[in-house]
């Protein structure tokens, strides 16, 4: 019995050299070659970092193309859902109250245009990407009142929708952060 | 035109077609065959095994098999605990995360352990960056004891008289070094190009484009994602798990996972038909499995897809489907696909939150992880069917009056009353425990995220995933009180080793039993109506005990919001 304690005990140190130390050294060697070296793909503006391509950020204001709502806030210091049920009273007011407001704030667009996803929380809080419907619904607002043609406002979004994977896979989406870029970059 | 149906079948076909060469070369791992890494791993394992003074060759019986198992989880349970409990002051912790308390490192150390990692804390604020590696340590080697037992099984129903085993650190070692430690290289060097970050450093500060200050988690996630699903495991790096978009950045990545984590349970299965030559059998069991997969993967699939009824009745464009816990990059349809996928062979990483789910989504999710046997977890997935194979054996012995044997063995009394109390433990685990919940309010109730019948599916689902040592949750739960980190430690432990020590103890007492060859009298097993047989037998023993507490929670919100 000692015997098989002193065998599990320097087996299980050796391996956790392995598999904590070896594995994780390797694949941070091999993390230097990958753009971002390992801490994630940065985006830019006018040479100024404006955040994670991949990480969604808050976008609440009129002029900018709007993210999903958040359950975190769009804060990356955490992330997770709203995990509420489907039967939630509660939450089915929140969700009619989003309708709403966001209603209030486009004007010109019918309830039955708004996509599910921009009135109910992502899966981390941090979606980066929205679909193409819920950015064009978007148009009318953004052109009002950046005083742009909304037929560029439209060519725009074409130009930032990612295809789905080889054209087969998966959904096609919008990343909210380079779309906004791409807007301000327009003016 | 819908891309997401292609999508989930690309995942499944590319799984199944990368998983019968995987079997084929288990097998060979197990049988001690020449294999091609033989000239970078050998060398490796030799040293360790002098270093630790194991013979890799000496033989051991079920008993002693088991001891070597119990040890080796003892230390790394120890171990584990003094890690979480001292992450503060221990080196790498760039984000000054404090320490667990005593009762969050108990059930933390268990669950990595028990390959469970039900994960009451959240990755960004309740680890440090040294326990997020120790950790990572458990997800392979409790996968490899998994697979070791698989093993041990494999061995033990070869055509011959035997209490020779095998070596368990042999197995043990190999299952980490031959087939977790090179497909977590590849999935992690995948992420990795794809965004995923792999860094020391903490939290990064930026202002975003609108003019907000927001802070950044990162570190070093891609080797850690790569072997939680690999060893389906499932515990996220970050608190969102693989719905984070620097865990899962995009569909090539969540291909990519999801293979990762089918690969080795479809494997286990093909590497028993080619170690024991019965290909036939093998393809019934996967069959048998893949009926059942699909029984709850296609509803779940509809559900989702067409929405939740409450929120289409107030008349906005449903055409997402349920998006409420899902993301956009995925879609409701592989989300659907990935949540019945992680229930059945109990990874419990998630692309998207299971509480949101449609009612009876949540229900299929829970029969997942009830029944636990289609496909099932690294190398323990086989052991729970076995278990039903061998009530199936002797049901059907019984009813057409033939001596009940499996691969030559007679099942008796003895084999019959291990394999009934392992197959009537996992009820009486989430039962017990789910009621003990619902009859404590003082400890549960303020915990709960949702009212009525949902608060209800909460609690169930908490210790439905437990039992399965899936690791997923209705993560609404504030499941990080001295109350739910002790009783699902303990429903933690109890589910993980019984389930091991059951079949290991039957697979030891048939193979001391005298072989008799296949003759008239023998009910054939790799037939498909004896699949049926197991699959029903699997209905009636696993399906229908959950059945009451089915209907107080996902059933009963299902009608309740018609």
């Amino acid at each position: 019995m000692k015997n098989i304690l002193f065998q599990t005990l320097k087996l299980t140190l050796l391996t956790l050299l392995l598999f904590s130390g070896i594995y994780t050294l390797v694949i941070l060697f091999i993390a230097q070659a990958t753009p971002g070296g390992g801490k994630g793909k940065k985006l830019t503006q006018h040479g100024i970092t404006v955040g994670y391509e991949n990480i969604g950020q808050k976008f609440t204001a009129d002029r900018y193309f709007n993210s999903r709502p958040s359950a975190v806030n769009y804060n990356a210091d955490g992330s997770g859902a709203s995990n509420k049920g489907p039967s939630n009273a509660e939450y089915l007011i929140l969700v009619k109250e989003r309708i709403d407001s966001f209603l209030v704030r486009n004007p010109g667009i019918s309830k039955s245009e708004i996509p599910v996803e921009m009135v109910t929380a992502s899966g981390s809080g941090l979606d980066p990407d929205i679909s193409s419907s819920a950015a064009l619904i978007q148009v009318k607002r953004i052109a009002k009142i950046r005083g742009m043609n909304e037929d560029k406002l439209k060519s725009l979004i074409i130009e930032q929708k990612e295809k789905s994977l080889l054209g087969f896979f998966g959904p096609e989406k919008i990343n909210v952060l380079k779309l906004n870029i791409a807007l301000d970059n327009l003016n | 035109m819908n891309t997401e149906i292609p999508g989930i079948i690309l995942m499944f076909v590319a799984a199944l077609a990368l998983a019968i060469p995987l079997g084929k070369y288990i097998a060979k791992v197990y049988t001690q065959d020449k294999t091609w890494l033989d000239g970078i791993f050998g060398p490796v394992e030799k040293l360790f095994y002098r270093i630790s003074g194991i013979d890799p060759t000496t033989e051991m019986n079920w008993k002693q098999h088991l001891v070597v198992m119990l040890t080796l989880n003892m230390v790394w349970f120890l171990l584990g605990m003094f890690v979480l409990m001292n992450q503060h002051w221990l080196p790498l912790n760039p984000d000054g995360n404090p320490g667990q308390s005593a009762h969050l490192a108990f059930n933390t150390s268990i669950s990595f352990v028990v390959n469970c990692n039900l994960q009451h804390y959240s990755g960004e604020s309740g680890v440090s960056y040294l326990s997020q590696l120790f950790l990572m340590f458990l997800q392979f080697v409790s996968a490899g004891i998994g697979m070791a037992a698989a093993a041990v099984l494999f061995t033990a129903l070869k055509e011959r008289t035997t209490d020779k085993l095998g070596n368990f650190y042999n197995f043990f070692l190999k299952s980490c070094t031959r087939i977790l430690l090179p497909i977590s290289l590849v999935v992690a060097v995948i992420l990795v190009f794809n965004g995923t970050p792999m860094t020391l450093h903490g939290k990064d500060t930026i202002i975003s484009l609108q003019g907000d200050t927001v802070q950044v988690s990162t570190g070093p996630a891609a080797a850690f994602v790569a072997i939680k699903h690999v060893g389906t495991n499932g515990g996220g790096f970050f608190g969102a798990n693989a719905a984070h978009p620097f865990e899962n950045p995009n569909y090539l990545t969540n291909i990519t996972e999801m293979i990762a984590q089918l690969i080795i349970p479809f494997a286990i299965i093909f590497a028993l038909g080619f170690f024991l030559k019965r290909r036939k059998f093998a393809w019934i069991t996967f069959g048998v499995m893949t009926i059942g997969f699909l029984a709850l993967v296609i509803p779940n699939i509809f559900m989702e897809a067409n929405g939740n009824p409450a929120i289409a009745a107030m008349g906005i464009d449903m055409s997402s489907g349920a998006m409420e816990g899902k993301e956009v990059r995925f879609g409701a349809i592989t989300s659907a696909f990935w949540s019945i996928v992680t229930t059945v062979i109990s990874t419990g990483s998630v692309n998207s939150f299971h509480d949101s789910f449609m009612p009876l989504s949540g229900m299929n999710q829970l029969l997942a992880m009830m029944i636990n046997c289609f496909y099932g977890g690294c190398g323990v997935g086989i052991l729970n069917y076995f278990i039903f194979v061998i009530l199936a054996v002797f049901i059907s012995g019984l009813m057409v009056g033939r001596t009940p044997e499996f691969m030559g063995k007679k099942i008796e009394a003895r084999e019959m009353k291990i394999a009934m109390i392992i197959a009537l433990l996992h009820p009486f685990l989430i039962l017990v425990g789910t009621a003990l919940s619902t009859a404590l309010p003082a400890y549960t109730s303020a915990t709960l995220n949702n009212p009525g019948f949902h608060g209800f599916s909460e609690m169930l689902y908490e210790f439905t995933s437990s039992a399965a040592n899936n690791g997923s949750g209705f993560e609404g739960l504030a499941d990080n009180t001295p109350w739910w980190n002790i009783s699902t430690g303990f429903v933690l432990i109890l589910s993980r080793f019984l389930p091991i020590i059951g079949p290991i103890a039957i697979a030891g007492l048939l193979a001391n039993k005298k072989y008799i060859p296949e003759g008239g009298g023998t009910l054939k097993t790799d037939t498909s109506t004896f699949g049926l047989m197991v699959l029903a037998v699997i209905l009636l023993v696993a399906a229908l005990a959950f059945f009451p507490a089915l209907t107080l929670g996902p059933i009963a919100e299902y009608f309740s919001m018609l």
